[in-house]
């Protein structure tokens, strides 16, 4: 039976490549035929996921959480020195110094990238802003976050950390940055689905967490734009879940 | 230093003497406090903004009971209410004045989650965040009626 492998959709598009050379070493160094499917939304993804169509998944903590807690998904790796955090960002000419100058009808910029918006609304609760009292742009692309910004569109921006420090420095130069997040613990985790059997999740955790060790490895994660895999139990993505979790709460006002 | 001593009662019937001092200590930006209990409420894992904004190292937190942050300013009924709500598998969240190891304080705005694993409740997973202002002085006013009620 050939693997289905794919990974979530907001990994930058400059490691498109990167992920094909990686299916390629990951089928020659297990021997098991594995076949990489990308999908240029979560709506398309999760169609497929939802249909039992993938095996092996590099995924959004936020649909981790559901692979993991309702699929039967067992975590394979971590990404090394990955975690995924955020940036919070108005105009340089703009009003906003702080995110607690923000006021109820702020318009937000943001991708549908469901881990980015969670920690974004998050972090938005200091200005007593929520769900309720403001309105949501949601564009294809972090640059299209900026520009929305820039047009005066929105009041501010949600930006995957990484996607925020890859803007040009001519658009990130009009950017004010108000809050970035030190969380640590949310990241991408790399899943098996039902259909791998336990022998199988022995033997590709053992070959990713060896990966960085030779040469050859080493270019295939330096293509994907990673240093290695690491060992993510399955009680670390359990302890994941259950902190993004508490973050699906939005506190009203009373 | 200045501060008062006070008794603090827990609304299990023990009770602590702590130094009180008026100072608020800001939440830091961007941060969340992250702690674990096992399901008598002992601590058994806590990260390092938990460290700093308790002003306790981490060597004095492991083992000790969550209500090493318990503010005098905090009513009982608070904490039974956490404790009834997430021991019924639910999730619990609220405004809460925690107590630094200096006397100091510190408001959060926090979730706590049970553990669930295979079926069961394995322990308690707290998480706190910066709460907005306005939310403050609304729980402020609110505790001290409930405090009120507690010690007429």
């Amino acid at each position: 039976m050939t693997l289905q492998m794919t990974v979530s959709p907001d990994f930058p598009p400059a490691y498109i490549a990167g992920w094909y050379i990686f299916n390629t070493w990951l089928q020659r160094q297990s021997g098991l035929p594995i076949h990489l499917t990308l999908y240029d939304s979560f709506a398309a993804q999760r169609a497929v996921l939802a249909q039992g169509g993938i095996d092996l998944i590099y995924a959004n903590p936020y649909d981790a959480a559901f692979l993991v807690r309702e699929c039967g998904f067992v975590t394979l790796a971590a990404p090394c020195n990955r975690a995924d955090e955020v940036v919070l960002a108005g105009t340089q000419t703009g009003p906003v110094n702080t995110i607690e100058d923000l006021a109820a009808g702020t318009v937000i910029a943001r991708t549908d990238d469901p881990d980015v918006n969670l920690m974004g609304m998050m972090l938005l609760e200091p200005a007593a802003l929520h769900a309720g009292n403001t309105t949501a742009i949601t564009v294809d692309s972090y640059p299209l976050v900026a520009k929305q910004l820039l047009q005066g569109h929105a009041g501010i921006g949600f930006f995957l950390e990484e996607a925020f420090d890859s803007l040009s420095a001519l658009v990130r130069g009009q950017l004010r940055e108000l809050v970035r997040s030190r969380i640590s613990v949310i990241r991408h985790v790399l899943l098996a689905g039902p259909g791998v059997r336990a022998q199988q999740v022995e033997h590709l955790t053992t070959l990713l967490l060896a990966m960085d060790q030779d040469d050859r490895g080493q270019a295939v994660l330096e293509s994907m734009n990673l240093s290695g895999w690491e060992a993510h139990s399955q009680e670390d993505t359990e302890f994941m879940i259950d902190l993004m979790d508490t973050l699906d709460t939005q506190v009203l006002p009373g | 230093m200045d501060g008062y001593q006070t008794r603090i009662r827990y609304f299990d019937g023990h009770s602590r003497d702590a130094l009180i001092r008026e100072h608020e200590v800001p939440f830091p930006d961007g941060r969340l406090i992250v702690s674990r209990t096992d399901t008598c409420g002992i601590i058994t894992h806590c990260n390092q903004a938990f460290v700093e904004m308790s002003g306790y190292p981490e060597r004095e937190l492991i083992g000790q009971p969550h209500s090493i942050l318990r503010h005098p300013d905090m009513p009982r009924a608070a904490f039974q209410d956490l404790w009834e709500t997430v021991q019924a598998g639910r999730k619990w969240h609220g405004h809460v004045k925690n107590l630094r190891k200096d006397g100091s304080c510190y408001w959060v705005l926090a979730t706590v989650i049970p553990n669930v694993r295979h079926g069961r409740i394995a322990g308690y997973t707290s998480v706190r965040r910066k709460p907005a202002r306005s939310r403050i002085h609304e729980s402020i006013a609110l505790y001290a009626r409930l405090r009120e009620a507690e010690n007429p």
